[in-house]
């Protein structure tokens, strides 16, 4: 095993957690400059090719992209200690401060900070649903993701369906769809 | 039993999380406050504020510590592998297949026909917090907090992790 490589992969993940302030999409531009301009571990076209096929999978972007390149840099070893590297530290962080808070929160001002910091967390989920509104209504059109919204919250909380279900089955429709013959093979 | 329920809780919000970190957390929510009340909703807001004022993947955050909250360090290990491994695994093995499919229309499809749901439980996860706050401090300090982090994050620069912070001291300071 080529260990500077290693300490390298760790090196640079640690970096790009540590600094990646709002979550994972905002580290994109970090693990560029770590991966393509300062260790040269991948081409400009092979990090954006990465990050396209990323975006098509489910679940955080972030550690995809750690652990595929940390696999292609440096085998199992480095997809493991890439993904350590960017979620670790602050996992325990988190548990840290939390349990922190949790210990003292029968005291008065702690069970205040709690109550004054959940109007801020409503602003920030209000920007996230507004930002998913205006991406869905430039790729799919306004009429469509509003028929969409109120069929699945209907489904949702309505009938109590199980969101899972839902996009589940939206998945699946999308794969079934034909696909238009001059846009397939390029 | 519990073992197996974490996981399922992280496994499936990330496998049908189409959107990157942000999407899922509507859906994890869904898991751990609805379906199987591991925390309370104002629980998981304090979740959602700490994460966001620290670096890193908030999915992976919020799985770490909730796993820990849940059953110790077992649980953290199980959730975050949970909601890692599968989309991890899935583009070691499937880099080759998708490399070929990813200008394709019914790949592109899948990403923004999910969009609109994640939308609605993340409108729902936003009235929730506002009947929370509603509940617990009243209109009037929801109603101010609420607008000056609303100025602060859509018109100035400040770092979003600052106005956590505010909140925190404003709650601190006014609410306690």
């Amino acid at each position: 095993m080529n260990l500077p490589l290693q300490g390298q992969l760790i090196l640079a993940f640690t970096r790009i957690g540590l600094l990646g302030f709002g979550g994972g999409p905002s580290m994109i531009p970090l693990v560029h400059a770590e991966v393509v301009k300062r260790y040269e571990w991948m081409s400009e076209d092979d990090f954006s090719d990465v990050l396209a096929i990323g975006n098509t999978l489910p679940g955080p972007i972030a550690t995809k992209m750690a652990g595929y390149i940390g696999y292609r840099v440096g085998g199992m070893a480095g997809c493991i200690g890439a993904v350590l590297a960017v979620t670790l530290p602050c996992i325990i962080a988190m548990i840290a401060l939390l349990g922190l808070f949790m210990r003292y929160r029968d005291e008065r001002w702690i069970n205040g900070m709690s109550q004054g910091v959940i109007p801020v967390v409503m602003v920030m989920m209000a920007r996230l649903t507004w930002d998913f509104w205006a991406k869905a209504r430039s790729s799919l059109g306004a009429i469509a993701t509003v028929v969409l919204a109120v069929v699945s919250a209907g489904l949702m909380y309505g009938l109590g369906v199980h969101p899972g279900l839902i996009i589940g089955a939206l998945l699946i429709a999308a794969l079934l769809r034909p696909e238009p013959k001059q846009s397939t093979r390029s | 039993m519990l073992y197996w329920h974490l996981f399922l809780a992280f496994f499936i919000p990330n496998i049908v999380g189409y959107g990157g970190g942000p999407a899922i957390i509507p859906l994890v929510e869904n898991e751990i406050v609805g379906h199987y009340g591991w925390m309370s909703s104002q629980q998981f807001a304090e979740v959602l504020a700490i994460g966001n004022a620290l670096p890193s993947p908030i999915a992976t955050k919020m799985a770490g510590y909730i796993g820990y909250h849940v059953a110790g360090g077992p649980g953290a290990v199980i959730a975050v592998l949970a909601t890692v491994g599968p989309s991890l695994l899935l583009m070691l093995a499937a880099l080759g297949v998708l490399y070929r499919y990813r200008n394709s229309i019914k790949v592109k499809s899948m990403s923004s026909w999910v969009r609109p749901v994640i939308m609605v439980l993340m409108g729902y996860l936003t009235w929730t917090f506002l009947d929370e706050s509603l509940i617990n401090s009243g209109w009037l300090p929801t109603l101010l907090i609420g607008a000056v982090a609303a100025v602060l994050l859509n018109a100035t620069r400040i770092h979003p992790a600052l106005v956590v912070c505010l909140g925190l001291a404003s709650g601190a300071l006014f609410l306690g």
